[in-house]
């Protein structure tokens, strides 16, 4: 699916509101995100921010607002393969692979292709195809290991294959949940670098608690508490807003 | 029941990049075997050697081998919706019953003027009800082709709509199945009352010929028990090109991680559906065989524990496997056919017993000791 305005932003989200029996997870929150950003959304526990992905992929429906994909997708209205297929990716939190498939079957299910039942039924991978994700299996660093079950791979390997998976699926917008949770410090930083490489080339909304990642990667970060925006901007600002201190650091 | 529908680990890693042959050529060798002594062999052994020979098969066996064949066949299904997509269905019964009433009907219009009350067009039991003319869901009965399409369609069907509300309902895990036994229950109790104009608890029996051919004649006997085979072995080798295709992989994949698979972008419903309903019509077609050769078909066949059973047959064979099931089909209801002649108060127990000893000590079934053990010996 195209973006039609290719000077538009990505992704629009006006006054969106989310409530699960009367707490309000999500309340008229407002965010842009421009074509290309490395945006960090951060924000205490209870924030909102995985039920702003929820929304985004559709898992959950907002109960107020407006959730665009360029201008004319309305992602509220579009159930979540077709989110998927509409360009947009996400990473869980947990990593989450087909565990009893190996690497390179992974990759191969996750490519982007017609995902209807008899093109699948009849689906042979094609040279380009083929290339695509030896391509990919080289970036995430898991060409020894594209025949090992995905279930042997360590914790910080899988985080790098949903982040392949995604890749392969050639997302517009990709989202990543805590995408260093549970890693090394050197694989931290060797997925800092993976995802800096990336921006530019396509949009990356990541939600992370790491703040030192979150410095070392993004330009402009989101602050969200109680389900709205509390401050938007870089780190530096970010660091002496006083509101944030006060969120962080006054409870 | 949680390890019931929990994910059952494939134990061999897949070398992905090759294209698979379907199986390793000693596999197809024994298959290839098998299937020539079930479709040469036994129909020999039946017609040509002298009942007294030790080597004869009787009727009975012949009978008893074509109905589990058409079993195994079930169980094959089966696997594709439970080992492969992980849904547990206990009420795979219903459509193999389906199957076997839609053939159960032209059978009973085939009967002809040979019935009890000889009315060339009645079945008896109609004509018991005191009906006038046979109502108008029977129209066409009387045609062998439009009976053995109904045997594949009605429990598709079936299966299409009962699927789509409850996957889009995202009903799964033992919810699922549960209602899957209140689906096969309900449609018991339908087919027991006789207003519903499939015999009653009776059902459909004392059948005469099918196309023309006598169904006691050895000849008939032997090609339907041969069909049956050819059955099995057909669904045997579609279902192993499907579960090796990409689609397989999908079905697996909605098994371990269905969310996952949604956020690649394909929609688990009509995966799902798709087995669903393909499981259900070979199902249907198993029944339809099924029928002519025990010669009767009740609403017995559609009771909870005789799905239960299908789920036994494929969890001692090993799920996940499709020769598993196969074969568990095959060893329970041989042990079932012994046992209940010779200890009949111990089979169920015995069944049970199976069962909960796979369940806890052998999660792969079978298969899986089998493979096991292979891996273990150099």
């Amino acid at each position: 699916m195209n973006l039609d305005t290719p000077r538009g932003p990505v992704l629009y989200l006006s006054g969106v509101t989310v409530s699960f029996d009367g707490f309000r997870a999500l309340d008229s929150l407002n965010l842009i995100v421009e074509p290309g950003e490395l945006r960090c959304v951060i924000g205490p526990n209870g924030a909102g921010k995985t039920t702003l992905m929820d929304v985004i992929t559709g898992k959950t429906r907002p109960d107020q607002g407006d959730v665009y994909f360029g201008e004319k997708n309305d992602l509220s209205r579009l159930s979540e393969s077709q989110i998927a297929r509409a360009g947009i990716g996400r990473k869980f939190q947990k990593p989450t692979v087909f565990r009893n498939h190996s690497v390179f079957e992974n990759l191969e299910l996750a490519l982007a292709t017609d995902k209807r039942v008899l093109p699948t039924l009849a689906a042979k991978l094609t040279p380009p195809q083929k290339q695509r994700i030896d391509e990919v299996l080289e970036l995430i660093g898991l060409q020894q290991k594209a025949a090992s079950l995905a279930d042997l791979l360590s914790h910080g390997e899988k985080q790098w294959l949903e982040i392949g998976m995604l890749l392969v699926q050639d997302p517009r917008l990709l989202l990543l949940d805590e995408p260093v949770a549970g890693m090394s410090d050197e694989e931290t930083a060797r997925t800092g670098a993976l995802l800096q490489s990336l921006s530019g080339k396509r949009t990356l909304v990541v939600v992370e608690h790491d703040m030192r990642f979150v410095a070392s990667i993004s330009e402009k970060i989101t602050v969200l508490h109680e389900g709205r925006v509390l401050v938007e901007g870089t780190m530096e600002t970010i660091r002496d807003d006083p509101r944030v201190v006060e969120v962080y650091l006054g409870r | 029941m949680n390890a019931l529908t929990a994910p059952m680990p494939l134990s061999l890693p897949a070398a992905s990049p090759k294209p698979p042959r379907l199986w390793p050529r000693r596999t197809w060798a024994a298959l290839l075997c098998g299937y020539a002594a079930l479709v040469v062999l036994v129909p020999i052994l039946h017609l040509a050697v002298p009942a007294g020979s030790a080597l004869h098969v009787s009727d009975y066996t012949l009978a008893l081998a074509g109905k589990i064949l058409c079993y195994a066949t079930v169980a094959l299904a089966m696997d594709l919706v439970w080992g492969y997509t992980g849904i547990l269905s206990l009420g795979h019964g219903l459509f193999f019953a389906l199957g076997g009433y839609a053939m159960g009907m032209y059978l009973m219009r085939a009967i002809g003027k040979d019935s009890v009350y000889g009315d060339p067009d009645l079945p008896d039991f109609m004509v018991f009800l005191d009906w006038k003319k046979v109502p108008w869901y029977w129209a066409g009965t009387g045609s062998f082709a439009q009976q053995a399409a109904l045997s594949v369609l009605a429990p598709a069907l079936l299966a299409f709509v009962f699927g789509f509300f409850a996957f889009r309902s995202r009903i799964r895990g033992v919810y699922f199945s549960i209602i899957t036994q209140a689906l096969t229950y309900a449609f018991m109790l339908l087919f027991f009352r006789n207003q519903t104009g499939f015999g009653g608890n009776n059902g459909f029996t004392d059948f005469k010929r099918i196309l023309g051919f006598p169904l006691a004649s050895p000849g008939t006997r032997v090609v339907l028990f041969a069909l049956s085979a050819t059955l099995l072995m057909g669904a045997l080798v579609a279902a192993r090109a499907l579960v090796t295709s990409k689609l397989g992989r999908v079905l697996t994949a909605i098994r371990d991680a269905e969310d996952r698979l949604r956020f690649c972008g394909y929609d688990p419903i009509r995966f799902k559906l798709f087995v669903w309903t393909l499981s259900a019509a070979l199902c249907g077609l198993a029944g339809a065989l099924y029928v002519p050769q025990v010669g009767i078909i009740n609403p017995g066949e559609m009771s909870p524990a005789n799905s239960i059973e299908i789920a036994i047959w494929v969890a001692v064979g090993g799920r996940g496997t499709l020769l598993g099931p196969v074969i568990g089909a095959v060893l329970v209801n041989g042990a079932k056919s012994w046992l209940t002649a010779a200890f009949p108060e111990l089979w169920l127990v015995l069944l049970g017993l199976s069962f909960i000893a796979v369940t806890r000590w052998l999660p792969g079934g079978l298969v899986g000791l089998w493979r096991r053990t292979a891996r273990r010996a150099p």
